[in-house]
């Protein structure tokens, strides 16, 4: 073994230093999952029967999966079985109320634990030109810079109160991208999801700020199901970000969200996600989040874009697959990813692009690290349908191994059904190797640095794409997520 | 400056150096020759602390402490620097940014302050013009997508950004045309001063037109078999190394 591999392996064996749990009164619904959880959960929130219905739909669908032992099993991950009754379905932060109407409401622990992660919610401090919607658990606690974001007409808000405020909303697009029928996952969070954001812009408008949502896992053996709805009337341009962490459980947790975007024609959704759930035991993998996400968005009309870009580094397992289905004419979809396993660490990721519209075109770039005894999946598809004349794809997938125990993995499906297709795929496997470890210390780079610097060059491509601060924090995370796995 | 004391390596239970004595001062340009399989590139490899090699026996001073017991990183803070003989490619990162990564870990390393980019520039432009480097060589990524040649000629630029103490330019003028190879030679003798010193390690005399040695060393079978002035790496040209090696082991010349 070379000095390299020794050296590699040692980076990564820093604490996770988002593992704290704050201390609140939660009002949770008993462990277990049935019809009267789920009526309990329309209930403490209060929905219309439209929803309730949806939801026993949904639970019915999803029950008989879980008889016929119907979860997917065809991804390259591992894991124990899953016991879906052992799960509370149902945690909030107790409030007076139903819930806070602003932030004086909130639980001041809540505040500091947002602050603790970088994210004040208090706006007088916060960096202008964000404004952040925070789920605690299952429920939004705060969304800022409302007012401001109401003058242009722009819906930022908790799903919770979309439901109250805007049902019309809600029922004509829920579910219209992902149905609740889509998979075994989808299917559980549509009947348990308890909160998420919700975004409407309406017509003709460019939201003139980067919208936030940070998730936190907090209470333990909580499941997290949220649930997120992005709508870009035509013409309107939004830019969202999605940030998760959660404090360090001896016990694996399971966050199955689902976020479902729409836009109409000429409209743009640039979607980011920097996830970083704790990832478990280095050792053993336990105590980390199951992250079971299904992600789409839609390209309904003529010349819009759909943007998906993520830098996953956290959870235990991660099974994601962003993708674009490109209905309208021109429509552009594009995938970025940034995918690091380390220790135990599982990731089965990519993106689907269904090309539906004439002259449509979409663009993958995936990036693979793996280190310890990371193992890291990336799958895609795109498809090219019968009537998608002139669609293009490019597809691009690297990967990069550090250390001699992990495993980089590659499946690409291509299924083309019109001959004037245009699709490209490159592909390549690289090892952080001797040679420019050794090329940047004589430079006078300490080690851990020469490996940050090789990685943030691999992943330069992806990096371009996010926005400025997010990018910051990319950046980082990688190199702490790495810390230990060279040494 | 640098005083190698009995010097003996080993890779995988191989023995390359067999006892390496050498001792450059400060102001001096030491060239090391000898034919392939001789030991050249270890040696150079082995001052600039890469840590394949097994140092069985022997000790190296570098300004007075102890070189073998220093990192690659620590070694290149206190100013030693090595020309590759096959520099490596580094995907995404722009020479520029690199070279100011590199910069600031050695100013860092000596309490100096950081410089930023507003100032690293112009000084960066100063060098490149000295080594007849286009400018939009900043943005492109290290080494990637570059010719042999262009490659060599960054080393130097790199070397001459950096200013080190002691420069060890490991067979640079390989793969280099008679162009590229006087450019290189004028960006290495823009460095000669009397508190900087430069080893050359080359298998042809060629580059030694241009950079004239104070001394030349024979390296034969991992020992240094013969020293001399600048004439000696004529007599090789004109005899080769066989000559030398004839010769058997001369004892080595103190210099």
């Amino acid at each position: 073994m070379g000095t390299d591999t020794r050296t590699l392996e040692a980076i990564a064996d820093r604490e996770y230093k988002w593992g704290f749990v704050t201390e609140i009164d939660a009002d949770a619904a008993p462990k277990g999952l049935n019809e009267d959880i789920i009526r309990l959960i329309s209930t403490k929130k209060n929905e219309p029967e439209f929803m309730l219905e949806w939801r026993l739909k949904a639970y019915g669908y999803w029950s008989k999966l879980e008889r016929e032992q119907a979860e997917p099993k065809w991804a390259n991950i591992k894991y124990g079985p899953i016991d879906y009754q052992d799960i509370v379905y149902y945690s909030a932060p107790k409030s007076k109320k139903d819930g806070p109407k602003s932030l004086d409401e909130v639980d001041p622990e809540i505040l500091r634990a947002y602050e603790k992660l970088g994210i004040p919610l208090l706006e007088q401090e916060r960096l202008a030109g964000v404004a952040v919607d925070a789920v605690f658990d299952s429920v939004s606690v705060a969304t800022t810079f409302k007012a401001k974001l109401a003058e242009l007409g722009i819906i930022f808000c908790s799903f919770s109160e979309a439901v109250q405020s805007y049902p019309e909303l809600v029922q004509k697009y829920l579910g219209s991208v992902v149905p609740y029928t889509d998979n075994f996952f989808a299917s559980l969070n549509a009947a348990v999801f308890t909160d998420g954001s919700f975004v409407y812009v309406p017509k003709g408008v460019r939201c003139p700020m980067e919208l936030l949502t940070y998730f936190r896992i907090n209470a333990a053996e909580t499941g997290q199901f949220e649930r997120t709805l992005i709508i870009a009337d035509e013409g309107a341009y939004v830019s969202y970000l999605e940030g998760c962490t959660a404090p360090i459980r001896d016990k694996n947790q399971l966050h199955a969200a689902v976020v479902e975007l729409i836009t109409h024609d000429n409209a743009e959704i640039k979607y980011s996600t920097v996830q970083n759930w704790y990832p478990g035991d280095p050792e053993t993998g336990k105590g980390g989040i199951y992250n079971f996400v299904t992600k789409r968005g839609k390209c309904a009309g003529v010349n819009s874009k759909i943007s998906w870009t993520q830098v996953e580094t956290g959870s235990a397992i991660t099974w994601k697959y962003p993708s674009v289905i490109l209905q309208g004419d021109n429509s552009v979809g594009e995938f970025y990813s940034v995918a690091l396993t380390n220790h135990c660490q599982q990731a089965d990721t990519g993106t689907k692009m269904i090309h539906i519209g004439k002259n449509t075109r979409s663009t993958i770039i995936a990036k693979g690290i793996s280190a310890g005894h990371g193992q890291n999946t990336y799958r895609g598809q795109v498809k090219i349908l019968k009537n998608a004349v002139a669609a293009r794809n490019y597809t691009q997938c690297d990967s990069l191994l550090i250390g001699d125990k992990c495993g980089a993995h590659t499946f690409p499906y291509i299924e083309v059904k019109n001959s004037t297709a245009r699709m490209e795929h490159e592909a390549s496997t690289s090892k952080i190797g001797d040679d420019q470890l050794f090329y940047l210390q004589q430079r006078g780079l300490p080690k851990e640095d020469a490996v940050s610097m090789i990685i943030n060059g691999f992943c330069k491509h992806v990096f371009r794409k996010l926005p400025m601060e997010f990018a910051v924090e990319a950046q980082k995370l990688l190199s702490v997520s790495l810390e230990g796995s060279v040494g | 400056m640098l005083e190698i004391k009995n010097l003996h390596v080993k890779v995988e239970n191989h023995e390359i150096l067999k006892g390496v004595n050498l001792k450059v001062n400060a102001g001096e340009v030491h060239s090391i020759m000898g034919p392939n399989g001789s030991g050249k590139s270890t040696l150079a490899q082995v001052l600039a602390r890469r840590e394949t090699f097994q140092v069985t026996q022997g000790e190296v001073l570098f300004n007075g402490k102890d070189l073998l017991a220093m990192k690659p990183e620590e070694a290149a803070c206190q100013g030693l620097f090595m020309a590759f003989q096959y520099p490596v490619e580094i995907s995404g990162i722009s020479n520029a940014y690199f070279l100011r990564a590199a910069l600031n870990a050695i100013r860092k390393y000596r309490g100096q302050e950081e410089m930023d980019a507003m100032d690293f520039l112009p000084f960066y432009k100063e060098k490149m013009k000295l080594l007849e480097v286009d400018e939009r060589f900043m943005t492109r990524s290290v080494n990637e997508g570059s010719s042999g040649g262009e490659k060599k000629r960054n080393e130097i630029l790199q070397m001459a950004l950096l200013e080190p103490k002691l420069a060890i330019l490991d067979e640079t003028d390989s793969g280099l045309d008679i162009d590229a190879l006087k450019i290189v030679a004028n960006g290495v003798n823009a460095m000669r001063s009397p508190d900087r010193a430069t080893i050359v390690v080359t298998h042809y005399q060629r580059l030694l037109n241009y950079i004239v040695p104070d001394f030349v060393h024979v390296l034969v079978d991992g020992r240094i078999a013969k020293s001399g002035g600048k004439e000696l790496a004529l007599a090789l040209e004109e005899k080769g190394y066989a000559w030398v090696e004839a010769e058997g082991h001369t004892a080595p010349v103190a210099v």
